[in-house]
């Protein structure tokens, strides 16, 4: 086995280990904390998978700012941070069914994929990885419209939370 | 190659040399190796950080016209030791109710989003930890990691001071990191590059001149990261006794405090790397990698002093009217900025060194002046409403 392999499998059981703790945890706020190692855990693998921009990324966006914000919407809406009540509901078995068969089709298409069984040939040494994703994100026959729609996708979830939250009673202070 | 010329490569040879010797694999030596060289730049940076506090103390009292420590040693140079004897032997208090295990991680995140900084930091051309070429988005993830460990604290702490102040910081934290982003894509955008190592090569002309504009809303976004005067309200005293780091005593109130200078020590090289050059001053670098270090660390020890003289000369704003400058005046102004500075990159790209320069510094200047004429209109047209309300009220 090698270095890579073991630190993989280091980090792939503590990710699931924390994933694990996040659903069944009772506080709160300690389920928010093991979704960011959780998180962490993910970016690790990104590092390991020499995705540098991606692990920075996901630290910067999830840990940064999502799971901050759940911590705070977490601490500013429950009086008690302990969850009472069950943690089961009576769709449990679907839940678990749906996951079985989603692993399962997974494995399944994998399977028949011959990159499964290949080992991937190392980037050249003058190779910019984030330089190509870069351009790769700009260019016409890359994903330049996937992008584009994903921002304005952005922007019209921004400007609707500007309107949910707007009251024009008191916010506008141009009347 | 000799030791004066490029000391890492020369030592970690050295020192692959020996551990072979001793009949370790080369892949264990090199990471044994990579695991001393972390150590010895950990540690130094403590010693500094020890310094630091002198400094800070010094400098607090020459700026409110006192003396500071001068009882211990020349210039009350030992009394820093003495401070973290006296941390070390405190009694180590848990509040009532703490979350324990958060409680006690919470300090040790703190310094180490600080210190992970340093991996980036180019001290000398050869010598840095890591030449990631992600260098500006790593300095803002390891911001991220700061800020959790202060909701943490807060959070942890099972004391409602604590938990307000720790709010108040993650707000600022988080909007601020919104313009200290945008500035730092300036850089990015005139180095083609969004390595540390590869900004100050580039950086025959200090990018300041270039971004003079860039280079301020940065040192403002970096102070307010930083926690420190005028955007201090986490620690308001009158309100907030100590803000998040209340319930900590001790070493784990040491780690916060040491934590929070190195913190603005490591900006204050930032903001060096970014707009001053980093390691260059007139070809100093090339002639030995030392005084290449010394120049850095010179360059930082400004920028420290600076944000120093910033925190103990301005008074504390309110957190409505500092996140109110933050989104509504910092972002859209950093934002302008980034645009402007990219069109006027690829516009001036061929034109002549002199054109470039004054092309890039006026763009600033503009910049600079159209934003403040917006909010000077906006202020006066608030300023006016608020006073007819009030004469509408003398009137009844």
């Amino acid at each position: 086995m090698t270095g890579e392999q073991i630190v993989f499998l280091v980090v792939a059981f503590f990710t699931l280990a924390a994933g694990f703790m996040v659903v069944t945890t009772r506080n709160l706020v300690h389920a928010a904390l093991w979704l960011v190692a959780a998180l962490f855990g993910v970016a690790v693998t990104y590092v390991t998978l020499h995705a540098n921009f991606l692990a920075v990324v996901q630290v910067v966006v999830y840990i940064g700012a999502i799971a901050i914000l759940f911590i705070f919407a977490v601490m500013l809406t429950r009086r008690d941070m302990r969850d009472q009540g069950p943690q089961m509901n009576k769709n449990w078995w679907l839940g678990a069914l749906l996951a079985v068969l989603t692993f399962g089709g997974l494995y399944f298409l994998l399977q028949g994929w011959e990159g499964m069984t290949k080992t991937a040939t190392s980037y050249p040494v003058s190779f910019d990885a984030i330089s190509e994703l870069g351009s790769a994100l700009v260019s016409p026959v890359g994903y330049v419209l996937p992008f584009e729609v994903a921002s304005v996708l952005l922007v019209a979830a921004l400007v609707g939370a500007v309107y949910v939250a707007f009251n024009p009673r008191n916010g506008d202070t141009r009347k | 190659m000799s030791f004066w010329n490029d000391p890492l490569k020369v030592a970690a040879d050295w020192l692959l040399g020996v551990f072979t010797g001793w009949g370790m694999p080369e892949l264990a030596a090199n990471i044994l190796i990579g695991f001393l060289g972390i150590l010895i730049l950990i540690s130094l940076l403590m010693v500094l950080d020890i310094g630091l506090v002198w400094v800070e103390r010094k400098v607090v009292a020459r700026f409110q016209d006192r003396i500071g420590p001068n009882r211990l040693g020349p210039f009350g140079l030992i009394q820093p030791f003495a401070d973290i004897i006296k941390l070390m032997i405190k009694e180590d208090i848990t509040p009532a109710g703490a979350d324990k295990v958060i409680y006690n991680i919470a300090p040790m995140l703190s310094m180490m989003s600080v210190l992970i900084l340093w991996a980036v930091v180019p001290l000398a051309p050869a010598i840095l930890g890591v030449d990631l070429n992600i260098g500006v988005l790593y300095i803002i993830a390891a911001g991220s990691i700061g800020t959790l460990s202060i909701i943490m604290a807060g959070w942890a702490s099972n004391n409602k001071f604590a938990l307000i102040g720790a709010f108040r910081q993650v707000a600022v934290m988080i909007s601020f990191e919104v313009p200290m982003l945008a500035t730092m894509l300036i850089p990015t955008i005139l180095a083609g590059s969004m390595g540390t190592a590869a900004i100050v090569e580039k950086q025959d002309i200090w990018y300041v001149l270039l971004a003079p504009l860039g280079a301020l809303i940065f040192l403002i976004a970096a102070i307010a990261e930083l926690g420190r005067a005028p955007f201090d309200l986490a620690e308001g005293e009158s309100e907030l006794v100590s803000g998040y780091n209340i319930e900590y005593s001790g070493m784990k109130f040491g780690m916060f405090y040491a934590g929070e200078l190195l913190h603005a020590f490591t900006f204050g090289g930032f903001w060096a790397i970014l707009f001053f050059g980093g390691y260059r001053f007139f070809g100093l670098e090339k002639v030995s990698p030392f005084l290449a270090i010394a120049v850095i660390l010179f360059k930082a020890f400004i920028g420290y002093w600076l944000i120093m003289w910033v925190r103990y000369t301005l008074l504390r704003i309110r957190i409505d009217h500092m996140l109110a400058f933050n989104w509504k005046f910092l972002t859209p102004l950093a934002f302008t900025l980034i645009m402007v500075t990219a069109l006027m990159n690829a516009l001036l790209a061929g034109a002549p060194a002199w054109l470039y320069i004054a092309g890039m510094f006026l763009s600033n200047i503009v910049v600079a002046w159209g934003a403040l004429e917006i909010a000077r209109f906006y202020s006066r047209r608030e300023r006016e409403r608020i006073e007819g309300k009030q004469v509408v009220a003398a009137g009844h």
